[in-house]
């Protein structure tokens, strides 16, 4: 049982606590030729709307151009009222994950209050600051955070880069390889004070698109049965939305978008016995 | 040079001994009580803010009476050992008896070795998956640990608060009544003790992953019955009290 003197104590901070008692995992030391394809998971959204925010990750994960695991979570509850999504080197990103959660829960325990979001939204900075000489590896974290602050009454979300630079977004952010698309999809259907089902519908259809055009996000595994994680992070705390209901969320987005396909005009077989024959 | 006096190691235990017991006995008592959805633990104290039940893990709790600042050490050292247990290995790998045996070690090593013994009792309770498997363990200043079953209780008045637990528990109470006769049991006949005047949690199975809950003060009011006005002759709090202990 660690028991400290007044002077070395190492108070709240769990990340201390593994640094004193020599649990720190090492930074792996790797050159430029020795690097591998490890797996990375890709593409992750927070958008924030009337009563919080709603977060939203695909399940893909990809080393290389393999696709290395196909129903990998990347939408994690921090704690009751805050949520973690991850984007990058998949296991420095697992145990990120986990890190962070612990240290919320150690605060709480050993301070007997929990953090405020600012104070969740900087630990979390710092954690992507102290990984960044693994992100010079090829290792690199970058999550997105959200919350609700129960101390403003309302949801907000922070991005970061991978030097743990900490923005903090109004609207929405979007993180990994697809976040390029699933951004411009959530800018354009984005509008102040949407309800919960639009924003879920949004948040689906960022992801539908960028999967639709990255090869490293995955879309809805009809075949399997796997979709997206996708939580709502209210007043309420946490909350992940049912499997079935983001089924049938998808199965109604696919249906109008057969439909806009079907409208569209046929295309000419680029081989074809047809061509350069004409018509009698 | 003169030389020491020589004590026999039987008087310098014994004295110890006798020293810690007061520091203990000046602090008001907390009683454990085991109810149907898990444990419930209840104390004595004036302060809002310096808690004597605290939560140590997923389905442990810990308690402790005596000199704050000691026990208070003690719970952090445990919440750090837990957390990292379950970092190095599972979450299902922490468990309360090993918590209380390393407890033990600590609180055997100060009192043997050290100028002071600490002027504490604690607890480590941890609520299992079914009735019946509640596990509490009750660790004595002297690294003295007892392994309870429905109830235990910490402190001073300790023998005649359980003498009156004794009469009353039975299992399966539920938690209404369970917190009624551990109050009952803390106050006596003669005393009725305000919820102001309480600090209460539970471990409780119902709770999801994270068992522990407090109790806070207005829902204590609803449930504990309303004292007799004429029948509440509650204790200052400040007078009888030293500062260094909470309650």
């Amino acid at each position: 049982m660690p028991l400290f003197t007044p002077g070395d104590d190492p108070g709240p901070s769990f990340a201390d606590l593994l640094r004193r008692t020599g649990r720190q995992p090492e930074i792996p030391q790797l050159s430029a030729s020795e690097r591998f394809d490890i797996t990375h998971g890709t593409t992750v959204v927070a958008i924030r709307y009337a009563d919080g925010v709603v977060m939203a990750g695909d399940r893909r994960a990809t080393a290389g151009n393999w696709i290395s695991h196909r129903a990998i979570e990347k939408v994690f509850p921090a704690d009751r009222h805050s949520g973690v999504a991850i984007a990058g080197a998949a296991g420095p990103a697992m145990e990120m994950v986990k890190l962070f959660q612990l240290q919320l829960e150690h605060y709480e325990k050993v301070e007997g209050d929990a953090l405020s979001l600012e104070g969740k939204a900087n630990t979390l900075g710092q954690m992507v600051r102290n990984n960044l000489p693994a992100a010079m590896q090829g290792l690199g974290v970058v999550p997105l955070f959200a919350g609700f602050d129960t101390r403003r009454e309302g949801g907000r979300l922070f991005e970061y880069d991978i030097t743990g630079g900490r923005y903090e977004e109004t609207r929405f952010a979007a993180s990994g390889s697809g976040s390029m698309h699933a951004g411009t999809v959530v800018k354009l259907g984005y509008r102040e004070g949407l309800s919960r089902d639009e924003t879920v519908d949004l948040a689906i259809n960022s992801l539908f698109e960028a999967a639709d055009e990255d090869s490293a996000t995955g879309g809805p595994d009809l075949v399997r049965g796997i979709y997206p994680v996708i939580a709502t992070i209210t007043s309420r705390g946490f909350e992940r939305l049912d499997e079935a209901e983001i089924a049938e969320r998808f199965r109604t987005l696919l249906e109008r978008l057969a439909i806009r396909e079907a409208g569209a005009p046929a295309r000419v077989p680029e081989t074809s016995d047809q061509r350069g024959v004409d018509e009698p | 040079m003169s030389m020491p006096f020589y004590v026999a190691p039987e008087q310098v235990m014994k004295d110890r001994a006798d020293y810690a017991r007061k520091g203990i006995a000046r602090g008001r008592s907390l009683a454990a009580v085991v109810y149907d959805d898990g444990i419930l633990m209840c104390a004595e104290n004036p302060s809002s803010t310096l808690r004597k039940i605290s939560e140590i893990y997923d389905r442990i709790a810990f308690a402790g009476v005596g000199k704050y600042n000691e026990f208070d050490q003690l719970r952090i050292a445990g919440v750090r050992s837990a957390d990292l247990k379950g970092y190095s290995y599972s979450r299902e790998d922490v468990d309360a008896r090993s918590l209380a045996n390393q407890y033990a070690q600590i609180l055997g090593q100060i009192f043997t070795h050290e100028m002071k013994p600490m002027e504490v009792e604690i607890l480590v309770a941890e609520v299992g998956g079914e009735p019946g498997t509640d596990q509490m363990f009750h660790i004595l200043y002297d690294g003295t640990v007892m392994d309870k079953q429905g109830f235990t209780v910490l402190g001073g008045e300790a023998e005649a608060i359980a003498d009156r637990l004794e009469s009353e528990w039975r299992e399966g109470l539920d938690l209404a009544n369970a917190l009624r006769i551990a109050v009952g049991a803390l106050g006596g006949p003669d005393r009725t003790i305000e919820p102001s005047e309480l600090e209460a949690a539970v471990l409780a199975r119902s709770n999801g992953r994270r068992a522990f809950r407090r109790i806070d003060r207005d829902e204590l009011a609803d449930i504990l019955p309303a004292a007799p006005a004429s029948n509440s002759t509650t204790r200052a709090p400040s007078s009888t009290e030293p500062p260094q202990t909470a309650g």
